[in-house]
């Protein structure tokens, strides 16, 4: 990973997430308030969550791959199911996914 | 300043109405919320440091960007491979949300502008959690500092000691520890999928990144992917329309088409 890059990204990253945060509370009151607008704010995290998760359960560079990890995030949605708290859940993905490495998978 | 006696005690505007609650009882549920999430940090140090950040970019991106969810997303698409631009952009608009917390907490914390530029930092999932959960100007504002201050010194913490033990760990892969990022992120959705079209949106948006993954530059994917949450409105909308033209007949546009 080129050193430079990264802190670009990291760089940018951090202004715009801080210019977002500011510009909610600075912005007057109504500005965002459109019911559209709100609506996709909303669903726009739950779209790109979803395509994260499916990208580092499956993704290896541009490849499909079924690994550990998918049994690892398997485990984690049971634990999830079965409304465990946050960090068990995680855990329990590691857990999994260095066993059945360990086994070979 | 002129304007210093019209600023009201805090807590004295608006708590009129519903009783106020202890210091004590605000203090312990911001405590609760930060210290539970703040040992979050110990995966992002891990996850990050993994997948081949150093300790001090790990530390440099809890300390300057501190929102979890984007901060896991940067460190995902750089180690898939994408472009910084590609990358921050992915983080970018998950950190979208935090404008819609601030918004709400302008109102109910009434900062002083030469505040809000450092409370702005801490606009985040958790402090909004507990300071919307006040009834009072005064509560709102104490369960916002904790809330923040302890979740920003634990998360850094955390970071920093999950980075270190990475790096001391060597092969994170063999450990199991690639399972950590995605763990995160279904953890971040599963409350979030409350409804059909949460539902319909995170379906396609997984659906989507499958079937682009393989043909699409690294990064650029998950960014076609997030277009399932305007496209999954578009169809509600629609189908919301078709509906209510049945029994209003105003929109003959849609009836044209």
């Amino acid at each position: 990973m080129n050193p430079l890059n990264v802190w670009i990204a990291i760089g940018v990253t951090a202004v715009g997430c801080y210019l977002v945060k500011y510009l909610g509370l600075a912005a007057p009151a109504g500005v965002l308030e459109r019911p559209l607008v709100k609506r996709l704010a909303a669903l726009l995290p739950v779209a790109l969550l979803a395509a994260l998760t499916a990208q580092e359960t499956f993704g290896d560079g541009g490849h499909l791959v079924l690994d550990a990890r998918a049994a690892g995030v398997a485990a984690a949605a049971v634990a999830l199911v079965l409304r465990a708290p946050f960090l068990l859940v995680v855990g329990v993905a590691v857990v999994v996914a260095a066993g059945v490495r360990a086994l070979g998978g | 300043m002129p304007e210093q006696t019209q600023i009201p005690a805090p807590g004295r505007a608006v708590s009129a109405g519903p009783p106020v609650r202890p210091d004590s009882a605000v203090i312990r549920d911001a405590l609760g919320v930060g210290i539970a999430v703040g040992l979050s940090g110990f995966a992002f140090g891990v996850t990050s440091a993994g997948a081949g950040l150093t300790v001090l970019q790990t530390c440099a991106l809890s300390l300057l960007v501190f929102t979890g969810a984007s901060q896991f997303a940067l460190v995902g698409a750089l180690a898939a491979g994408g472009s910084p631009l590609t990358a921050a952009a992915g983080a970018f608009f998950l950190g979208v949300r935090n404008a819609f917390y601030g918004l709400r907490l302008s109102a109910l914390l009434d900062l002083r502008a030469g505040v809000r530029p450092l409370a702005a930092h801490w606009v985040i999932d958790e402090t909004t959690a507990v300071t919307l959960a006040q009834s009072d100007r005064r509560s709102a504002r104490l369960g916002f500092t904790v809330t923040g201050l302890s979740l920003y010194a634990l998360w850094n913490l955390t970071t920093l000691g999950g980075a270190l033990g990475a790096e001391a760990l060597g092969d994170t892969a063999a450990w199991g520890l690639d399972a950590a990022g995605p763990a995160v992120f279904l953890a971040l959705l599963a409350p979030m999928l409350t409804t059909a079209v949460e539902r319909a949106a995170a379906g396609l948006a997984v659906l989507l990144l499958l079937v682009t993954l393989p043909v699409l530059p690294a990064g650029v994917p998950v960014l076609v992917s997030a277009l399932a949450a305007p496209a999954v409105l578009l169809v509600q909308g629609r189908r919301a329309r078709a509906t209510g033209t049945a029994a209003r007949t105003t929109d003959d546009r849609e009836e044209r088409r």
